[in-house]
């Protein structure tokens, strides 16, 4: 099989996060991964991206700012033409470094808020962060960069629909990303303490798509359900391996970022081989690219090609199994581990944190 | 959606046309997406610079092809609904 083209890499640069959200997408085995490429690795990792086809880099961690190579890593992206994104908590962060990264070609940014209230932002984030959130969100449209407000959402900031788009219309976003929480990493342990309710989050479904209506053309309003909520799995990364690329900070290239809590599986990292080497022949991404991997019923299942079979992360998480039926799926055998655990009672809402 | 044919057409901010060595062919990149895009859609995006209005940008692709009156009908067509696309997709300026 060729391997696919993958349009966009996903570079987290570091791990090391002021913030300890409590569904933060980054292992929960984070003190095993604490090595970071360096600047030149980097820069060659960019150019043979482009070289396989990507056209997007979204630079990301933990928390981006952290490496004070990124205004070269911005640079180098612009000359190879990619579409650079920083995705960030926005700290710590000055006016004028933000002018800086934008005078070095950065092409939008992405800011993540836990809620529209500080205080309840805050507790969520285990740190004091959203005042300066909210400045950055206004410094980037200041400086006339498009901006995606981002918020995870969860059984304590569902109900803020109105509020959350009223925010990012005076910040001036182009876009909102209402993403639901998905059950992997961090999220997955604390699980109990964020899945809402069916009936909050189809509310939240309703408010987000009266304001969706009303803003089209102005401002792209997203609502990502919940896996855990539909009959059919999530169509996990367009596919394991297929069109996204993600690296981890220490040169790793996994289909996704949670990939490394398959521990059955090992990734191959850019200090060893080049990326074409391993987009086109690591074992890991070989694994469950394409169909040949799938159990029933994904391998008959009219969907195939539409969900890939869902997450496999999940799959792991959940049965044990990576190659098993995505357990969101209604159809999978273990579908029971999904409808048990969202028909929980609410329990203990105290969230397990990340260190730093 | 009927359009004013005065109406002047810009890209949005956060839509970036490039071309693509790749496919050998243009697109459209912006956040999360791409917009891969044929010859004659091509054309049209690049004169959504704000600049030129709807009448204008169809004349100019008319002339451009050596149309007569028809064909000058066929080239407004595809640009009004290219522009329709491209507005839908929130890649104009509002």
């Amino acid at each position: 099989m060729t391997a696919p083209r993958p349009y966009t890499l996903i570079a987290e640069l570091t791990y090391r996060c002021p913030l300890r959200c409590p569904y933060c997408s980054n292992p929960t085995d984070l003190a095993a991964h604490d090595g970071e490429l360096d600047t030149d690795t980097w820069k060659r990792v960019l150019g043979e991206a482009e070289a396989l086809g990507v056209v997007q880099v979204h630079f990301t961690g933990g928390e981006p700012l952290a490496r004070r190579d990124l205004e070269a890593l911005v640079a180098r992206a612009r000359e190879l033409e990619l579409y650079s994104n920083l995705v960030t908590s926005g700290v710590p962060l000055t006016k004028e470094r933000l002018a800086g990264l934008v005078d070095n070609g950065l092409d939008h940014v992405q800011v993540s808020i836990q809620s529209a209230r500080p205080e309840r932002a805050d507790a969520i984030a285990g740190y004091a962060a959203h005042p300066q959130k909210i400045q950055v969100m206004r410094w980037v449209t200041e400086l006339g960069l498009p901006l995606t407000m981002n918020v995870v959402l969860h059984r304590a900031n569902l109900d803020e629909i109105d509020e959350l788009v009223s925010l990012a219309e005076d910040v001036g976003a182009s876009r909102l990303e209402l993403a639901n929480t998905q059950y992997v990493a961090w999220a997955l342990s604390n699980r109990d303490a964020l899945l809402p309710t069916r009936a909050a989050l189809e509310a939240a479904g309703e408010i987000a798509a009266r304001h969706k209506a009303r803003l089209q053309g102005k401002m792209d309003v997203l609502f990502v359900k919940p896996d855990y909520f539909g009959t059919t799995p999530k169509a996990c990364m367009d596919g394991w391996a297929r069109r996204f690329i993600h690296m981890v900070p220490d040169g790793r290239v996994l289909p996704c970022h949670a990939a490394t809590s398959i521990t059955t599986l090992r990734f191959d990292s850019v200090e060893d081989r080049s990326l074409a080497d391993i987009w086109t022949s690591s074992e890991a991404l070989l694994a469950y690219r394409g169909e040949a991997w799938m159990p029933e019923p994904c391998k008959s299942c009219d969907r195939r090609a539409v969900d890939f079979g869902g997450c496999r992360c999940q799959a792991f998480a959940l049965t044990g199994d990576a190659a098993a039926t995505d357990p969101a799926c209604q159809l999978a055998p273990q579908h029971a581990l999904v409808e048990a655990a969202r028909s929980r009672e609410p329990g203990e809402r105290r969230y397990l944190y990340r260190g730093r | 959606m009927a359009r004013d044919p005065s109406f002047i057409p810009k890209l949005a901010n956060k839509a970036r046309l490039r071309f693509d060595r790749h496919s050998g062919s243009h697109m459209i990149v912006y956040p999360e997406r791409g917009l891969a895009l044929n010859d004659s859609a091509a054309k049209i995006a690049k004169r959504c610079d704000g600049t030129r209005s709807l009448t204008e940008i169809v004349d100019e692709l008319a002339r451009e092809a050596g149309v007569d009156a028809e064909g000058r009908a066929d080239v407004e067509t595809d640009v009004l609904a290219f522009v329709d696309l491209l507005a839908q997709k929130g890649l104009l300026e509002p």
